[in-house]
């Protein structure tokens, strides 16, 4: 799931010029970097509730949880196991 | 002699005359070099990761000195289009200056818009040059076909380690290109400074043109409502992609000296609070969708920060609610004081000042060099009767209204009526003369405190493979004012399920922006239209805001 979730962020959310210049993984940071705007979160999360079968309240998708993809993972596993 | 404030009283402050040249890069920048300020710090910046730096006047006149000086010399000249399209990094602010210096015109541009939404703006332009970074250099090549007046792309942070730059790109360090020496061109009062795109409920959005006489009016709105004295550390939240970003994220602030605050992250409570108590914010000039982010992580967390150096909250973007002035005074022990204004109006029109007594949801009364009344819609008379709703409207000029739509000059006239220019949002004057917010006279769609056209949703709408129709609205939300919500019939053979609509939702987002992208989508068989075939916005908005439809008489029933 975690290499689902880093390579949908690298494609829709990463500028074809920044592949050279930004390394992604797990615990970069997405929404204080600046990546994912408070705005995309909301694709985002409908991403995660379409690919994950998970509904994730409003909340608790907050840009503190969803500030990394181990913070994603955390949140999504949390209500995977319901 | 009358006593009440005039916006030529800026001219004295200024050092200017009436017919005199007026700068607004030198303004921002030499002159207070000049009159002893060169060494006070005035840009405080926190990047990403928490990296500071720290200009004062000096490096602000030598380095956007350096921009002029660059530009010029690469034959970009007076009233040439230079656009800027960057995150809030200090080259943003300080090339802003420096375009203004050479007598260009600057034209920001949003980070996070996509190829359409800058061809649309810059292809009306016909901007020359355009001064970007690595990150958004995808997105501009990727235009580049398209724009033939576009001859240059500037790149600030091209290294030996990234790929070599292209044909027409070059690459330009502000600190290794200082110059304490260029001379501010002597524009006037009439010469065009800044050209901010809006949105409009049809067609494409609209270039409304500045001059650099507007600084009368955002110093005096910046010294009078802001109240920002020497001592302040300011800080304005806004992206100076948006007019409130240059007029009080640049403009406003610098030509009074004041020390300014930028922090380019992502947001969060904390790390606002984090940043206000560090960098001892006292003056904070921000927008009701942020406050409303704020409020839902509660007024216990604020007390957890130092931020007894604030002194003085604004709010512009779209109407204040009471509950969000109310959990102001909660939490901070200090009244939100909303302002009203526009991309067009280039400064506040209708305010809370200082001192005055802020009616929680209320939009405040005019700037004292003001006049603003509600005038009715048809006629342009004014509605002297109290508590009545009528047109929001300003009665013309004013240094800092815009001169022009670019290219457009028919739409700007269509902005007058019977003397009065007109705003576009609806208002009513209560008895001691506050305004109060009623709604928007059209279907511009306020998300977050910024216009998105309808038009532009549903034309890129258009362009995904499965959508055959498309309208946009906005629908309430209870932290961005308004959402884009899409209605969209497919076409035959596309199935109306979860990876269709997020597919769609990222097709918007990349080729407008974020705030463009619909929040929500609804699948329809077909859409409601005129027996023209135009579609009718009005009865899906209506519906979604559970309101009587309407005359449908005129509808396709078939």
């Amino acid at each position: 799931m975690k290499e689902m979730i880093l390579e949908y962020i690298r494609n829709e959310y990463l500028d074809d010029e920044d592949d050279e210049d930004i390394e992604l993984d797990e615990n970069t940071p997405l929404i204080s970097s600046g990546i994912v705007d408070s705005f995309s979160m909301v694709s985002l999360k409908r991403f995660l509730e379409n690919k994950c079968d998970v509904s994730l309240p409003d909340d608790e998708a907050t840009p503190e949880a969803f500030d990394s993809v181990k913070s994603i993972l955390h949140l999504v596993q949390k209500h995977q196991k319901g | 002699m009358s006593d009440k404030l005039h916006w030529d009283d800026a001219l004295a402050d200024l050092n200017l005359t009436q017919d005199g040249p007026i700068n607004i890069g030198y303004l921002c920048t030499d002159r207070n070099v000049e009159r002893g300020l060169g060494d006070k710090t005035a840009l405080i910046h926190q990047g990403h990761g928490g990296a500071l730096g720290k200009f004062s006047f000096i490096d602000l006149k030598e380095l956007s000195g350096g921009w002029a000086a660059f530009l010029e010399d690469r034959g970009v000249g007076s009233l040439d289009r230079v656009c800027l399209f960057l995150d809030r990094v200090p080259e943003l602010y300080i090339g802003f200056l420096g375009i203004l210096k050479l007598g260009a015109v600057v034209q920001p541009l949003f980070s996070a818009f996509g190829d359409e939404s800058l061809i649309s703006r810059m292809e009306d332009s016909g901007a020359v040059a355009i001064i970007t970074q690595r990150k958004h250099l995808g997105k501009v090549r990727k235009v580049r076909d398209r724009l033939p007046e576009l001859t240059m792309v500037v790149v600030i942070d091209q290294t030996d380690a990234h790929k070599p730059l292209r044909d027409g790109e070059v690459a330009f360090d502000m600190e290794t290109g200082r110059n304490a020496d260029f001379i501010p061109a002597a524009t006037g009062a009439e010469s065009p400074s800044v050209l901010h795109y809006t949105s409009g409920t049809t067609g494409k959005p609209k270039g409304a043109l500045h001059v650099h006489e507007s600084v009368l009016a955002q110093y005096l709105t910046t010294r009078d409502v802001l109240d920002l004295k020497p001592e302040d550390v300011y800080w304005c939240t806004a992206d100076p992609g948006w007019v409130t970003g240059t007029s009080y994220g640049i403009i406003g602030p610098w030509t009074l000296g004041a020390t300014q605050f930028v922090l380019d992250a992502g947001f969060s409570s904390a790390a606002w609070y984090q940043a206000m108590s560090d960098h001892k914010v006292s003056v904070w000039y921000t927008a009701p969708t942020a406050i409303r982010m704020l409020m839902k992580d509660g007024a216990e967390l604020v007390k957890e920060y130092d931020l007894s150096a604030l002194r003085h909250m604004c709010s512009v973007g779209e109407p204040l609610n009471a509950e969000g002035v109310l959990w102001g005074r909660e939490a901070f022990g200090l009244d939100f004081h909303d302002t009203f204004w526009q991309t067009e109006t280039g400064a506040m029109m209708i305010t809370n000042m200082p001192g005055m007594t802020v009616k929680p949801g209320s939009m405040g009364k005019p700037f004292p060099a003001v006049e603003a009344a509600v005038v009715d819609a048809d006629t342009g008379i004014r509605i002297d009767e109290p508590n009545t709703v009528g047109m929001i409207a300003v009665k013309p000029p004013w240094p800092s209204m815009m001169r022009t739509y670019w290219n457009n000059s028919a739409t700007y006239y269509g902005k007058f009526l019977n003397g009065w220019y007109i705003c576009g949002d609806r208002a009513s004057i209560d008895n001691d003369g506050y305004f109060w917010f009623s709604g928007r006279d059209d279907d511009v769609i306020n998300t977050g405190g910024h216009l998105v056209g309808p038009f532009e949703i549903e034309s890129a709408l258009l362009e995904h493979e499965a959508v055959a129709e498309s309208a946009a609205i906005g629908k309430p939300d209870p932290v961005n004012m308004e959402v884009v919500k899409a209605f969209v019939a497919l076409k035959p053979g596309f199935e109306p399920d979860d990876d269709m609509e997020l597919s769609i939702m990222n097709f918007i987002r990349k080729k407008l922006s974020p705030l463009a992208m619909p929040q929500e989508i609804e699948f329809m068989e077909k859409l409601p239209k005129t027996r023209s075939g135009k579609i009718v916005r009005r009865m899906l908005k209506a519906k979604e805001r559970g309101e009587e439809i309407g005359d449908t008489s005129t509808l396709d029933d078939d």
